[in-house]
């Protein structure tokens, strides 16, 4: 899904949105959205009055047009925000071919169609073949390209047995043989619901979405009445407003700006996570993200780089630096782990060039076992060995000098990891791994605490490493020690003090907390269970993403109360436009009021129903990108927002009626 | 506005900042069950005693439904009970004036204006309330009436500070600890107050007194029936009529006067009301008249804070309601200061500005302030008559009164009408910090926006609705003293008047009309328990749910930005819902006097 940034205004995407948004105005679609669903019966009313108006048919054709241009534009709104999905829809169905599984039977091997898989099914699924459906690899291992649906080219290894042992139906096997057993029945796979996720034609209201049309409906009712009576009082005064100055009037003040976004803001949210490669389940998810308040982040991977790294060499008394960085790298040299590796490095900085281990024919590597609980090597007689101190201690006899002690104990006060290297007469000095904190991770943590987000760092490290890498992360507090049933224990803490917890994880264990978490992110490189328990999915499988999803879920909720604020703010202007409009020919003297000058009570109205339509696809672009995200404290967000969409609401159409006025008293128009 | 009256507004904020939080830490204890006040050695045997009478278990809460149905049930039977008397007054006691029964549609307007804390009243006091009516019929209700209030508020601020909760309180409960410790005591005080400033508390038969100045007026003759005499052409025959006595009022006007302002009722009981001598002796009166009026809506927003332990939150709704308090009085005493053109083209007092319909003993700035105090609370005693207002004067209670009578507004229905503008603030403003709205922990979700909406468009439904019909009916401008914008005006503020439960009225209106009685009346009832029981419902659901801890990312609601929103989205709301009417009403009609013409 490499669809990174599709522009607003794509063409591919324009012409068709123009087509939808003459289809959307079917009544049965309309009626779900009551403010641009009192817009289309006004348009109508008004169309059928203005062959009826002698007289006034131009302006009375004028309100309709742009009536009609109004719920046009809403509607185009939403189809455009569809658009983008449909359009990355479309590219995903592509990848779907029909395929063939080698279904095994019995002991036999049959060639069926993919389709006809169910779950428990086993199939074999051989190098360059596509996987036929989701599943579990039971057997073997093998490198697949998982581009189709993450876009990323690079291939990942899959395995049996352990957290990366889920595949994806649609994806391709590159090497290697492996035996899938079946997950999901046709039609039901993750590619099938990734794509109608895109496409939107699962979505629902969000919670948020279900208040806030309530809110507009009440507000339409509110302003229907306020309009509706206008007609008796205005026939007690003796003026006869005419119904298409009165669905004028109404439809400007109804919030049609909001109303005719709303959904596209939605659809949009979900789709900006999408351009990120991470596949919301739900827009309820989306919005559950604005609300987080607390983040449980795994250390490693989230926090530090995946593994510690050497950062010193501790020599024991009598030895030099350099004697215990020789050591040092020839106990790694066959040590292909992270940390090994990161010994050899940074024993290079003390002028030992790297070896390998073909130079070095005699050498006999000892590895790492679980019972030894060291590494090494044996040369020239020497048992060169590094390991946990305690390991150490039994190898060489018992005991440790003192000096060292004291250097492991510093080092794990620190929050590293002593090795200690020796050979069995003599304990040469520790190596100080350290956890590496990833860059710019504190300042986004002082972010996330402006803006009432509390962070709380897991490990399965003892409680003094994990405070010494909480400090130096900038995290607020941590679970040390934790088992997967201790973070769920956690969750369910916080959530009985109210507050909303989210998480990332992919292991079969975080299943649970991730169903219990209300955002819980799953990696695309998790089990199935993972990917199952979540409400999202990360398909770069970045831990930091989490960030980046909470970030998008308030962008989301500030751009709805955003627009809400502005476009009741924008009512004050439109009152002052049409009203005094209404009531001149009978009360000349309330010419005061007409405070914008304009040019005819015709023209104001016109105006300002001209405005109230050219708003919603001026405002377009801000709902499908989202109001701009300030990573702040409430109260100034609130403030900042207040004066840019509530007293900008109400100052801006007052200019916007007037500059329409002129060209519509320009041309001549009324 | 000269030294003095600013020294007098001055005077009355400060004595309302200074009462409101003793009062409000009072209140606080009364509607705790088991909150101790220093009453409790005189009036714990009797709260115990009514409980027993009344078989209720003081310990036992309520859920929301329970609440409202006991809270409904109260009301129609003190309502029924309050219409027997008004239907049978000719036969009980205490009328030494031999006062006949009231019409069917003028008692049920009656009995449901006292039981709603409307106090409209399509009558004259003196002339149609026995004493045992006004003691026994309204006065006792004055007090029902204002305790329903202040109990839906604390069930409401219950809802608010409670989590994870099914109750919301014991109606029974709250009624009977707010009639005893809150508004009995403090009403005994007043009344005694009252009567050393010259007011009347006494069950004489009224006085008969000989004028010294007999007048002669023009009246027209009728027959022995009592029916109009006309001549042949069909005008009325006119008869010079020589007066030489008058009649005065009597009656047990302190008892009644106090918890008229207290319980923000304001049933008058004279048809003057507090412009008659009598039931405003003195400034002082007035002083403390006006000061009753709101003491208890501003320390309820104390008792909010306490309840919900953010008292910031609770001086931050004090503070708004202080805003637009100020700006509606000095809107308001401008306007009438600033006095009729026409007025002064006639050479009449021009520097005293609008004195028509004014007590000369209060004059401009404390006409003014009363009526403003009057319709920021749901009280609708008048100490002038507010139809004689210009008509930007006039305009400031009705807009008071549109508002939803949120200006510390009436007992209890002040603070939960705020809190319905505060729970749209929230909602509306709360998206743009990123989160779903919160109150006060409390997320602000799809059922409690339901429920606060209906409350106010229940309310918009009713004031709009009436009028409307009223406006083209041929009833509706029967009842009509002033026609053109005016009129609009009269009706507009009539039904206005009855769904906010103010009472006032632009007295041009004559609405003793088995229509208007009638209408009014639905207007009362809607307007009253249309709100109520949403309001109920909201409570319920919000003790309902968890609290979210605060943190940096809450919506803020205290400090200077929560005031501003809370004030614009009154204000904007209010003016988006009856800007067009009012526009044909005192909008266009203030652009008529400044052209000359008058209504």
């Amino acid at each position: 899904m490499q669809t990174k940034a599709v522009s607003v205004f794509d063409s591919k995407i324009l012409w068709p949105a123009i087509g939808d948004a003459f289809k959307k105005l079917n009544p049965r679609l309309m009626v779900k959205n009551p403010v641009m669903f009192v817009t289309l019966v006004g348009a109508a009313i008004s169309t059928v009055d203005a062959f009826r108006s002698p007289g006034q048919t131009l302006f009375v054709a004028q309100i309709a047009l742009w009536l009609w241009f109004t719920v046009l534009f809403a509607n185009f709104a939403e189809a455009v925000a569809e658009g983008r999905g449909k359009a990355q829809a479309k590219a995903l169905r592509a990848t779907r071919t029909r395929t063939s599984a080698n279904k095994i039977s019995g002991d036999r091997i049959e060639v069926v169609d993919a389709d006809s898989l169910r779950k428990g099914d086993i199939v074999v699924v051989h190098a360059m073949e596509i996987i036929p459906a989701d599943g579990e690899i039971v057997l073997g291992a093998a490198t697949v390209d998982e581009s189709a649906i993450t876009g990323e080219s690079a291939p990942v290894i899959r395995e049996a047995g352990g957290d990366r042992s889920a595949v994806t139906g649609g994806t391709r096997v590159l090497s290697d043989e492996i035996r899938i057993r079946i997950t999901a029945n046709p039609g039901e796979g993750f590619l099938d619901r990734m794509i109608s996720l895109v496409e939107g034609a699962s979505r629902q209201k969000t919670p948020n979405e279900i208040a806030l049309t309530i809110l507009l409906a009440a507000l339409t009712v509110v302003f229907l009445l306020a309009v509706v009576t206008l007609k008796p009082f205005g026939i007690y005064s003796g003026t006869i407003f005419s119904n298409a100055v009165l669905i004028a009037l109404l439809v400007c003040l109804i919030p049609t700006t909001i109303g005719g976004l709303l959904s596209a803001i939605g659809i949009a949210g979900m789709d900006r996570l999408l351009q990120r490669n991470v596949l919301a389940m739900s827009g309820r998810a989306v919005e559950a993200a604005g609300d987080v308040d607390v983040l449980l982040l795994d250390k490693t991977g989230t926090i530090t780089l995946g593994n510690r790294q050497a950062v010193a060499f501790l020599p024991a008394p009598g030895v030099t630096e350099r004697e215990l960085a020789d050591a040092a790298q020839l106990a790694s040299l066959a040590d292909e782990t992270p940390e090994g590796r990161s010994i050899v490095v940074l024993a290079k900085q003390f002028g030992i060039r790297a070896r390998t281990i073909h130079e070095l024919p005699n050498a006999q590597f000892v590895p790492f076992t679980a019972q030894t609980r060291m590494s090494g090597v044996n040369l020239e007689g020497k048992q060169i060995r590094k390991g946990a101190a305690n390991s150490i201690r039994q190898f060489v006899g018992g005991k440790l000098p003192a000096e060292i002690e004291e250097m492991v104990e510093t080092i794990s006060l620190s929050g590293g990891t002593p090795l200690v290297v020796a050979t069995r007469q003599r304990v040469l000095g520790v190596i100080h791994l350290k956890d590496i904190v990833k860059g710019g991770l504190s300042d986004r943590f002082k972010r996330f605490r402006a803006m009432g987000i509390r962070t709380v760092m897991i490990t399965g490290d003892n409680k003094l490493t994990a405070a010494a890498i909480a400090q130096e992360a900038g995290v607020d507090d941590f679970l040390a020690e934790a088992r997967p049933e201790d973070k769920l224990a956690l969750i369910r803490q916080e959530q009985q003090g109210g507050r909303m917890i989210a998480m990332i994880g992919d292991g079969t264990n975080d299943a649970p907390a991730l169903a219990q978490a209300d955002v819980g992110v799953a990696m695309n490189t998790g089990t199935q269970a993972a990917k199952e328990a979540g409400n999202m999915v990360d398909l770069d499988s970045n831990p930091t993403k989490l960030l980046e999803i909470i970030e998008i879920g308030k962008q989301l909720l500030i751009t709805r109360g955003a627009l809400t604020t502005f476009s009741i703010a924008n009512d004050v202007a439109k009152y002052f436009a049409i009203i005094p409009a209404m009531l001149m020919v009978t009360f000349p003297v309330i010419a005061p009021l007409n405070v914008m000058k304009l040019h005819s009570p015709d023209s104001a109205i016109l105006s300002a129903v001209i405005f109230n339509a050219l708003i919603i696809i001026a405002l377009i672009p801000l709902a499908l990108r989202g109001v701009k995200f300030r990573p702040l404290g409430a109260v100034q967000i609130l403030r900042i927002n207040l004066l840019i969409y509530g007293l900008w609401g109400v100052i801006l159409p007052f200019i916007g009626i007037k500059f329409i006025d002129l060209i519509v008293a320009g041309l001549h128009l009324a | 506005m000269n030294a003095h009256q600013w020294l007098e507004l001055a005077l009355y904020i400060g004595a309302l900042v200074l009462v409101t939080k003793p009062l409000g830490l009072y209140i606080n204890r009364v509607l705790n069950p088991n909150g101790r006040t220093w009453l409790d050695p005189v009036l714990r045997p009797f709260e115990k005693f009514t409980y027993r009478v009344l078989r209720v278990d003081p310990a036992k809460e309520h859920g929301w439904k329970q609440y409202a149905f006991a809270m409904l049930l109260f009301s129609l039977v003190s309502c029924l009970f309050t219409y027997a008397i008004l239907r049978l007054q000719q036969f009980l006691p205490l009328n030494p004036q031999k006062l006949g029964a009231l019409a069917q549609h003028l008692a049920f307007n009656t009995a449901v204006s006292f039981t709603t804390n409307t106090n409209w009243q399509s009558y004259g006091g003196e002339s149609t309330m026995s004493y045992f009516s006004q003691m026994v019929a309204l006065a006792s209700q004055n007090f029902f009436s204002a305790a329903v209030g202040i109990a839906i508020a604390g069930a409401l601020v219950r809802g608010i500070a409670r989590h994870t909760a099914q109750t919301i309180g014991n109606f029974w409960v709250d009624l009977t600890r707010i009639i005893y410790y809150l508004l009995l005591p403090i009403c005994l005080v007043l009344a005694l107050f009252f009567v050393s400033q010259g007011m009347i508390q006494n069950f004489k038969p009224y006085t008969v007194a000989k004028l010294i100045e007999p007048q002669t007026v023009s009246v027209q003759k009728t027959d022995a029936n009592g029916k109009p005499v006309v001549d042949a052409k069909g005008n009325p025959v006119m008869v010079n009529q020589t007066l030489d006595t008058q009649t005065i009022v009597q009656g047990p006007m302190a008892s009644q006067m106090a918890i008229k302002m207290l319980g923000t009722n304001g049933g008058g009981y004279t048809n003057a009301n507090a412009a008659h001598p009598f039931e405003n002796p003195t400034p002082l009166s007035n002083f403390f008249q006006m000061l009753a009026l709101l003491c208890i809506g501003s320390a309820l927003t104390y008792h909010l804070g306490r309840e919900t332990k953010n008292q910031k939150h609770g001086w931050a709704v004090w503070s708004a309601m202080f805003v637009m308090f100020l700006a509606g009085v000095l809107v308001c005493s401008w306007a009438e200061a600033r006095g009729n053109p026409i007025h002064q083209q006639l050479g009449v007092a021009v520097a005293d500005g609008n004195m028509e319909g004014k007590e000369v003993r209060f004059g401009i700035f404390d006409s003014a302030l009363f009526a403003t105090v009057t319709t920021d609370a749901s009280c609708g005693a008048v100490n002038s008559m507010h139809d004689s207002f210009t008509p930007l004067g006039g305009l400031v209670p009705m807009f008071n009164i549109q508002t939803g009578e949120v200006i510390f507004g009436g007992v209890g229905a002040g603070l939960y009408g705020m809190l319905i503008f505060v729970i749209l603030a929230v909602f509306i403003a709360g998206l743009m910090v990123g989160r779903t709205p919160e109150y006060l922990g409390k997320k602000i979700e799809a059922y409690d926006v339901k429920m606060t909406l209906l409350a106010f468009v229940i309310l918009a439904f009713i004031i709009l609705g009436f009028t409307a019909w009223a406006s083209v009916s041929d009833w509706g401008k029967a009842g009509l003293n002033n026609n053109g914008p005016h009129g609009l005006s009269e009706m507009l503020y009539a039904y206005t008047s009855g769904a906010g439960n103010n009472g006032s009225a632009f007295a041009g209106l004559n609405a003793n009309t088995p229509w208007y009685d009638t209408t009014l009346g639905f207007d009362m009832l809607l307007g009253r328990f249309g709100m109520i029981v949403p309001l109920l419902a909201l409570a319920g659901s919000l003790a309902r749910k968890k609290i979210v801890p605060a943190s940096a990312g809450t919506f803020p609601v205290t400090g200077i930005t929560f005031v501003v929103l809370l004030v614009g989205t009154v204000i904007l709301v209010g003016a988006l819902t009856f800007l067009p009417a009012l526009t044909l009403g005192p909008i266009v009609e203030h652009f008529l006097m400044l052209k000359g013409t008058l209504f």
